[in-house]
């Protein structure tokens, strides 16, 4: 039976609002000896967790329907939330179905994290993920496969059996797979963003956190024809990216709000992971190098990657625009967030050279006034609206 | 006799704890911390001296049996007239201090008028003097600043309208006189008061005057009984601008952490909600503080945040628990931060929440804060013990109750009635201790 | 992150012990320090290049090797805010649009730009030929640079030290940070500078630097003495100074460690306690070891919290900002690229959480410590992010109270000095009450 649009978006919103990870524990009973590795945002290779039989899991912060105690107890006032939520989903005991975590290369909140993690957790594998800022294959690349080579072996080790280049290729193809549907769906929200609302397609894209990549792509594509049969009115609203939220994550009344006050989201950096690759990774090479290779030179930029050259700074984002048919972007960063809130400024410069217009606003992923934010992206929709006009 | 005694000079309030050498609570005194610490310290002490007094009276004429079975009811007269003398001998002084203040040049040709007008007033607020410490009466402080300056201001306005002179001119006046009177020291006049006190008392209750001289004697031995300083130990936020020696101060956060010992000698944990901070302190069972965590620099989640959600509502700050109480659904606000606090309570009533279910969701909010703060301190450890204004809001208390008892399991939770003088218990108890344990005498003032 | 402070001499008629010594010593690190700003202003008219780089993974020996004039952001950003005009260049940048959440160090710098690049000194700073992006230990750094470049617009070079995430330095982050030394960043400054690279002339400088190093560890080590003769945080940044930033390998500095070593031999000999900008400290009553920058707006009220109760910080971790030497490390001229590496790798903010806790747990004991107190810097999520579990680590672990206090390292809107004051004085008091508890307890 071809599930409905309603079955999908049910199934999508369960998994999402599960703090306890159970698709995870269910994941992991079929099959004794099963293991899950969770991550943080941005960026880790996935393809070795896979290839070493386990399930990857993303764990993007609390939300905003969880209390928050033992967390703030380890967080002065000035650091973002998703570290407290993140401790606070440890020490409470939700995420003792994985057996491993992995730290992203990211910030010095979360590079800490990964500290604060061996100390609490001492029976967890956890690792600090670093990738390079050299885009040299010979300097950062040999660098980056020697660490790609450690994880590797790690999880091989846990899992029993080492882990095989057929394995990693094999990981790699399903995962080309994902990223193609993802690719998909950010292109058809883009093509028609009445009809792919952004608070459905993030719902769409979370699922990927907890669910195998088997059974995400599926997904993906099921919603994508299901969409597409449904009459939804299109409107006269102002077309926009969304940028900095590729950590912590606003809440989803937020993204409601934002579409509800006169904006079409055609590009976001939400789950940025499942489209940091830009292409294919080739499935038939030697697969660490090959990796290696897509990181080095074919990936997204982001506020946590060197720009070698001033000349590249925004050229993702403006891509991003053209590319999504944007008249306008908004930042949204999370409170406290060094990277996005440093990267701001170059990015607002260069949007004021090419006379794109922008506007900007702080979240925590449990922020509970959405009257503002309402206000400014609507104000933001007509501005562009009469400026269009004009 | 020897006393021990300890003043917590606070931001809004100082309040001073007198122990006899069996560390019994003896006298309490409170008075609003003034722009003078100094006199601020010496009333709260006088305070606590003449609360002391009772004390004795009390065991003295309870061993007399002199007022067998109406011992109570004639020390509450007692105190009432004692209250309403300290109050004339003030409010003379008041009187004087306005029409010094409002001679000379300042209210040019209206000069004559304000100081007719004064006089009027002043006699009118004399009749109707008796009244504010009549049995029963109600009055919304106890300081002489408040009660003084309600009724002046509720009887000025009219005053000055006969008078034919600006209502501002009278509130001038008193604005400038009440600073000098506030900042005076009545503590000489306090004998004296108590006997005219007793001569008032025996008129009242006219079925004790004929024991009178039985009555009489008991209290002019207490009286007579000279109470010693014998050490005393300052603390709390303005402790520093106290005139004592480094030896006779302690950090409010010790004080506090042996205070809430001395209430309830099963503490270990004590949580400390004021106006301005949050304390999570641990004790040993001593007392004697092992950590302690206060509020980072963030001041989110403190009594103040209540206050700001009170000028939200347009509501008293304690009219906030008895409606959080009538809440029916739990709503969860996510924000403790007073800059958003509002925009996310409009928020929420605009999607049409009930108040009540909001005010639930504020103070588990706060209490959320805390619990934080308690977990950075080394967790609740039983038994547990609330002190500090907000744990006078029963909405408060039962979001603290809820959630330690879902983090932590049962445990016995300590709220004292008197837990506003926590530290300065604290202050007194280290005060006996350094002249009983540790053979200290006290030094002379700096 | 970094310490170029002048200290005023101990006050006339308080104690004058080895007076001359400390002169000596501090008047030639304010001359270094003052020749720099010198050098920095007049680089560009006298034909030299000018490099800009950060404390943490400073490759002084080799920015040297190419002749270039030595720029770093965070010691003007220090100087500026021990001046009182942070406040002002911070706000400035504010309101260009930059986040009242991020580093002020970061928005200090940018600040002093918008208002023309006019130094601490007065003297107008040189736009900086190079940026040598050493990413050692600090996330911020990377896009502070990347500011830079959007206003100036001049060559950026990275140096990638990758993170010890698992408390070890592989062969592998070894090579990598070699290989981009010869890969990109040598290429890159003869480049930039027209100097040809002679690795002779780099060994040279680190024989020098292994020299001041030993001297420099001598003196921190000394706080071990009781009285310690030197305060090990306030006290430290001046020495740090010249070591941390454009001397190390220049025999001035060398000489500098030199005359502070012999200085400190003979206050240890005396048995003195250490200098304070109110003279002498006579009585040591709490030793305390200290976790994350100062402040430096309030610098000398914050150390006269301390110094008036009695209190000598006797090891801190921002002592090793600029590199760890008492675990032994040293620069190695028989090894030079590689010990460059090991430099940046093992620089304080670049070790993992657990090891940071095991230092701190080490410096404990072996300074006998009284207790950890942790000065939060809201800048500084290097530092700070987790500090509150350091905290309690540390505690469990040796038993030993701590306390934890907020500020930031330029802002001025961040220090409320009572708020400060009253948790330190709180938490000497609970040290002392504590000790006489123990000791009653031993006395029955």
């Amino acid at each position: 039976m071809v599930p409905t649009l309603k079955d999908i978006m049910a199934r999508c919103e369960a998994l999402f609002e599960d703090l306890h990870f159970n698709a995870v524990k269910e994941w992991k009973a079929a099959v004794p000896g099963r293991k899950a590795i969770g991550f943080m945002p941005v960026y880790v290779p996935r393809e070795i967790v896979h290839a070493a039989g386990m399930l990857p899991v993303g764990i993007f912060g609390g939300g905003d329907q969880m209390e928050v105690i033992q967390g703030d107890a380890y967080y002065q006032s000035y650091i973002c939330r998703i570290p407290r939520s993140t401790l606070e989903m440890g020490l409470t005991g939700r995420l003792d179905c994985l057996d491993g975590m992995l730290f992203p290369s990211l910030c010095d909140v979360i590079r800490n994290l990964s500290g604060m993690w061996q100390v609490l957790f001492k029976d967890k594998y956890v690792r600090y993920i670093d990738v390079p800022h050299n885009y040299l294959d010979s300097v950062g690349g040999e660098f980056y496969i020697q660490e790609m080579q450690t994880l590797r072996e790690d999880l091989g080790r846990i899992a029993g059996k080492p882990i095989s280049d057929e394995a990693l290729n094999a990981s790699i193809a399903v995962y080309n797979e994902n990223r193609r549907a993802v690719q998909d769906l950010y292109a058809y929200r883009a093509q028609k963003p009445w009809q792919a609302p952004t608070a459905e397609v993030y719902l769409v894209i979370r699922a990927g956190m907890v669910l195998p990549p088997e059974e995400h792509t599926p997904l993906v594509r099921a919603y994508l024809a299901a969409v597409d049969l449904e009459d939804r009115p299109k409107r006269d609203k102002a077309r926009v990216v969304l940028t900095g939220s590729f950590c912590e994550q606003p809440p989803l009344s937020l993204i409601k709000s934002i579409e509800m006050a006169g904006c079409y989201v055609v590009d976001d950096d939400f789950g940025l992971i499942m489209r940091w690759l830009l292409d294919e990774v080739p499935a038939d090479g030697n697969p660490l190098e090959e990796l290696s290779k897509a990181y080095l030179h074919r990936s997204a930029q982001q506020a946590s990657k060197f720009d070698e050259k001033k000349e590249d700074k925004g050229k993702y984002l403006l891509h991003q625009i053209k590319q999504g048919g944007a008249e306008g972007v908004i930042f949204a960063a999370a409170s406290f967030c060094d990277p996005a809130l440093l990267e701001r400024p170059m990015l607002q410069d260069i949007l004021s050279k090419q006379k794109i217009p922008y506007t900007a606003f702080k979240f925590a992923e449990n922020t509970g006034q959405m009257a503002p934010i309402r206000e400014q992206a609507g104000t933001f929709a007509d501005s562009i609206k009469l400026w269009s006009d004009a | 006799m020897r006393c021990f005694i300890g003043i917590d000079l606070g931001s809004t309030t100082t309040k001073a704890v007198a122990i006899d050498e069996h560390q019994n609570i003896i006298g309490r005194g409170i008075t609003n911390s003034r722009s003078n610490y100094d006199t601020a310290a010496k009333i709260a002490k006088q305070e606590a001296l003449v609360n002391a007094r009772f004390y004795l009276f009390r065991q003295a004429l309870s061993q007399s049996s002199a007022l067998n079975g109406a011992l109570e009811e004639f020390l509450a007269q007692l105190e009432r007239d004692f209250r309403l003398e300290q109050f004339l001998v003030q409010f003379t002084d008041l009187e004087a201090t306005c029409q010094r203040n409002a001679e000379g040049e300042r209210f040019g040709d209206a000069s004559k008028a304000v100081l007719s007008a004064l006089s009027e007033l002043f006699q009118r607020l004399r009749i109707e003097a008796p009244t504010l410490f009549a049995p029963g009466a109600k009055r919304r402080s106890d300081f002489f600043r408040d009660i003084a300056g309600s009724r002046y201001l509720a009887l000025g306005e009219e005053v000055a309208k006969e008078g034919g002179i600006r209502y501002d001119m009278l509130l001038n006046v008193f604005d400038r006189s009440i600073i000098e009177v506030e900042n005076r020291d009545y503590g000489s006049a306090i004998s004296a008061n108590l006997l005219a006190a007793l001569d008032r008392t025996f008129i009242a209750l006219p079925e004790t005057a004929s024991r009178a001289d039985a009555i009489r004697a008991p209290i002019r031995s207490v009286l007579d009984t000279v109470l010693e300083e014998t050490y005393v130990i300052g603390t709390g936020y303005g402790r520093a601008r106290l005139p004592f020696s480094k030896e006779h101060i302690r950090s409010e956060i010790l004080c506090h952490g042996l205070g809430a010992h001395m209430m309830h000698a099963g503490t270990a944990t004590v949580l400390d909600i004021g106006g301005q901070d949050t304390k999570a302190i641990q004790v040993d069972q001593h007392g004697i503080v092992e950590s302690f965590q206060m509020n980072d620099r963030c001041a989110a989640g403190c009594g103040r945040y209540l206050g700001y959600i009170a000028d939200e509502m347009n509501m008293g700050l304690h009219e906030l628990g008895p409606l959080a109480m009538k809440a029916t659904k739990k709503v969860r606000i996510n924000s403790t931060c007073t800059v958003f606090a509002g925009a996310e309570l409009r928020d929420r009533l605009s999607l049409g929440e009930k108040r009540e279910d909001i005010m639930a969701g504020l103070h588990r909010a706060i209490i959320l804060r805390a619990m934080s703060i308690l977990a950075r301190s080394g967790g609740i450890r039983n038994e547990f013990t609330f002190t500090g204004g907000v744990a006078k809001n029963e909405a408060a208390v039962k979001a603290l109750k809820d959630l330690v008892f879902e983090n932590y399991g049962e445990m016995t939770l300590n709220i004292n009635p008197d837990s506003i003088f926590t530290g300065a218990l604290g202050g007194a108890t280290f005060a006996y201790r350094a002249v009983v344990e540790e053979g200290k005498t006290a030094e002379a003032r700096e | 992150m970094n310490t170029t402070i002048q200290m005023t001499p101990a006050q006339p008629g308080k104690k004058p012990v080895a007076e001359v010594q400390k002169e000596d010593a501090m008047l030639l690190q304010k001359e270094m320090l003052n020749a720099n700003y010198k050098d920095l202003a007049s680089a560009h008219d006298q034909g030299r290049k000018v490099a800009a780089t950060f404390v943490p993974g400073n490759l002084n020996e080799l920015v040297m090797c190419f002749d270039f004039a030595r720029s770093l952001p965070e010691t003007n950003a220090l100087q500026n805010g021990m001046r009182k005009k942070s406040g002002k260049l911070i706000m400035d940048a504010e309101r260009d649009g930059h986040s009242e959440d991020v580093c002020t160090y970061v928005k200090s710098d940018l600040g002093m730009m918008l208002g023309g690049e006019i130094g601490p000194t007065g003297e107008k700073l040189p736009t900086p030929d190079l940026l040598l992006l050493s990413y050692t230990g600090c996330f911020t750094f990377m896009k502070w640079f990347e500011l830079i470049r959007q206003k100036y617009n001049c060559e950026t070079v990275m140096l990638h030290t990758p993170y010890q995430g698992d408390g070890k330095i592989t062969q592998s982050m070894r090579d990598y940070i070699v290989k981009q030394l010869k890969e990109t960043v040598i290429p890159t400054m003869e480049r930039v500078s027209g100097v040809k690279f002679d690795i002779d002339r780099l060994r040279q400088y680190m024989r020098e630097s292994a020299k001041a190093e030993d001297d420099l560890v001598k003196v921190l080590q000394s706080a071990k003495n009781r009285p310690s003769p030197i305060d090990g945080y306030f006290g430290a940044v001046y020495y740090i100074g010249p070591i941390f930033t454009a001397f190390r390998g220049l025999p001035e500095a060398t000489q500098y460690y030199d005359v502070l070593r012999r200085e400190i031999d003979e206050r240890v000999r005396n048995k003195k306690g250490p200098i304070t900008p109110d003279g002498e400290m006579l009585e040591e009553k709490y030793r305390l070891v200290v976790e994350g920058p100062p402040n430096w707006t309030s610098f000398r009220d914050f150390w006269k919290m301390f110094y008036d109760e009695g209190a000598v910080v006797v090891s801190s971790t921002y002592a090793k900002v600029g590199g760890v030497y008492d675990n032994g490390f040293r620069h190695d001229a028989d090894h030079p690229l590689e010990s460059l590496a090991d430099y940046c790798l093992g620089c304080y903010t670049n070790l993992s959480f657990p090891q940071r806790i095991d230092m701190i747990c080490k410096y404990m004991d072996e300074y006998e410590a009284d207790g950890l107190l942790i000065n939060s810097i809201k800048s500084c999520n290097s530092f700070s992010a987790g500090q509150l579990l350091m905290l309690r680590e540390v505690e469990k672990r040796t038993g030993k109270p701590a306390a934890f206090i907020e500020s930031d390292l330029v802002d001025p809107r961040y220090f409320s000095g009572a708020n400060i004051k009253n948790r330190l004085e709180s938490y000497f008091q609970m040290i002392k009450q504590k000790r006489a508890v123990a000791g009653v307890v031993t006395a029955h």
